[in-house]
């Protein structure tokens, strides 16, 4: 996904003269091809990520799209007070885009891990919250989001991740799409994490218990319609995220059904617990211990379909 | 012989009164840190900025950011007196419902105000961020902004401070409202803040001590920092707080006290007799 990001900036900034990336001192060789397009409009911001945010909600406010990229944490909790202020308060046009989301950097430990962030920045006002799951989604959003008039988090993940939309998708702020249809149970969720999903689903085909598996596309603003949608055709809800169970997906979706009075509907959450994680591994370990792989989204499912 | 600052000292004596009157009135906080900074405001609107309030919008204009945002009640002063909106929307100040309160709103709501500050260093690195902008933009513009001391225990004013020594942004001025004061105490005891030019030096600024008070010496750094052309300049202002009511001069209890009815009085009386 970062390489697609890359490739995505340059193309960009070709076309566009307002659009510059700022980074936190990382992606040294991935953004020579952007430098040689417009090495002005390549700003090295040093290890400081407070003052970047605050350089580029005043580059924001000159008519500037500045891109702010760095690790995940570093470029949300880390500086979020500078996000709440000068760029949401300020509804300056800032694309921020954290990088390794989730349990990406699963070995670096719980200062590379984020697992709040979309549960923090879902409360400030007017900021789109944004988890693509594939490179095709982050595109999309990339693009819509240098010409939306709000500030952008876009949570994204490493690098060598599957596409897991096709060409028939509708993909860009705020719109979800069923990347597997099914009739017994869904699974709702954002990010690379849902390749999981699919995985899961599939294997369950072999036990004829049909799993659709949504993409919400992030978590702010939310595709009202499609969730309605679904909430006339399942009656039970698995959500997936690469995060913490507070304040992500499945908070989302929990006051979606309390909202909108759908107590027939069951929500059966599939996250990180309230909790750093100290004993370390790769992400496919880390996912395992939780219940977030395949195998154990098939026995959530299997459990939750008996009760 | 004529004092060539003589109109200039009028406008600051007015503003001050109008801040005092203000606080009284509005129950406004932060007095002695809107005096501290009078003189300097008023120069920078009347003399240096180039802005037109009939055009608070123009692209092409200077940009200055109150970055020691608790300071508004000063600049929003001084922003009605310059012309950029009617003085008398000021009788709405501190109701409820209005604009007009301790911070400055985000753009668009007062004319003239390019941020919201009131979180200290937050300010001084948009202004940054609009310099650099205006450099990729090639435009012929400045950036200007008031800092206090106190404000520089954020240690964000000192992450900029070095990106904008690397950049050699030369068309950035800082300037320090110091007046040796913060909330709770003297600067120099609660953080290590002196030398504080030498510490601007070391990050690569042209730095310049001055008496904040001074228009003659406000007027000589100004133009010595739009003469540097490699590196971004700081200008020290060596001020008193409370400055221009002697009660108030250099007491730390008028960061946070509201003047009651003699004292309003007594301090309108002392600028009265000023001018």
């Amino acid at each position: 996904m970062r390489n697609t990001f890359a490739e995505n900036m340059t193309q960009i900034a070709s076309l566009r003269k307002d659009v510059c990336l700022l980074s936190g001192d990382i992606g040294n060789r991935m953004f020579d091809d952007f430098k040689k397009i417009s090495p002005e409009r390549f700003i090295n911001c040093g290890i400081a990520e407070a003052n970047m945010m605050s350089i580029a909600s005043g580059m924001a406010l000159s008519g500037m799209r500045p891109v702010v990229y760095t690790i995940t944490p570093f470029t949300t909790t880390r500086c979020l007070e500078q996000i709440r202020i000068g760029v949401a308060y300020h509804k300056a046009p800032v694309v921020i885009v954290g990088t390794g989301s989730g349990l990406s950097y699963s070995e670096l430990g719980p200062t590379h891990h984020s697992l709040e962030d979309m549960a923090i920045l879902r409360t400030i006002p007017g900021l789109n919250v944004l988890a693509p799951a594939d490179s095709k989604e982050l595109t999309a959003q990339l693009k819509e989001a240098l010409i939306d008039s709000n500030p952008t988090y876009l949570r994204i993940g490493k690098k060598g991740e599957p596409n897991l939309h096709d060409e028939y998708s509708n993909l860009g702020i705020g719109k979800a799409n069923m990347l597997k249809d099914g009739e017994d149970v869904v699974v709702i969720g954002v990010g690379p994490i849902l390749g999981e999903a699919l995985l899961a689903a599939k294997t369950l085909e072999v036990d004829n218990i049909s799993v659709a598996v949504a993409s919400l596309g992030g978590i702010k603003p939310i595709d009202q319609k499609f969730i309605g949608e679904l909430s006339k055709r399942f009656k039970l809800w698995i959500s997936i995220e690469e995060h913490g169970l507070i304040g992500g997906v499945s908070s989302l979706l929990s006051e979606w059904l309390v909202a909108n009075r759908c107590n027939q509907i069951r929500l059966k959450g599939i996250g990180v617990p309230d909790e750093f994680i100290h004993r370390l591994g790769s992400q496919d370990y880390i996912r395992e211990r939780y219940g977030m792989n395949s195998e154990g989204i098939i026995e959530t499912i299997r459990t939750e379909l008996t009760q | 012989m004529p004092d060539k600052y003589n109109n200039l000292k009028v406008i600051s004596n007015l503003i001050r009164k109008r801040i005092v009157e203000t606080s009284a009135n509005s129950k406004i906080p932060h007095l002695g840190s809107c005096l501290s900074c009078v003189d300097i405001l008023v120069y920078l609107y009347w003399k240096e900025l180039r802005i037109d309030p009939d055009f608070s919008e123009d692209p092409d204009r200077d940009r200055f950011i109150l970055s020691k945002g608790h300071a508004s009640p000063a600049w929003i002063q001084v922003l009605a007196e310059r012309g950029f909106f009617p003085i008398t929307k000021l009788l709405e100040f501190g109701k409820d419902g209005s604009i007009f309160h301790e911070h400055p709103p985000i753009p668009g709501y007062i004319p003239g105000i390019e941020a919201a500050t009131g979180s200290l260093g937050h300010g001084f690195p948009m202004a940054l961020g609009m310099a650099i902008s205006h450099k990729v933009q090639a435009k012929n513009t400045r950036c200007y902004a008031l800092l206090s001391d106190g404000e520089c225990n954020e240690g964000t004013i000192w992450e900029a401070a070095m990106l904008a020594g690397s950049k050699k942004v030369s068309h950035l001025t800082a300037i320090i409202d110091f007046n040796k004061w913060q909330a709770t105490g003297r600067s120099k005891e609660i953080m290590a803040i002196d030398p504080l030019a030498d510490k601007w030096i070391a990050f690569g600024w042209h730095a310049q001590e001055i008496d904040g008070h001074n228009f003659d010496e406000i007027s000589k750094s100004l133009l010595s920092a739009k003469l540097e052309k490699d590196r971004p300049s700081v200008i020290i202002a060596h001020t008193i707080k409370g400055k221009g009511v002697s009660f108030m001069e250099d007491d730390n209890n008028w960061h946070y006290r509201i003047p009651n009815a003699d004292e309003l009085q007594a301090a309108l009386e002392e600028l009265e007799s000023y001018s």
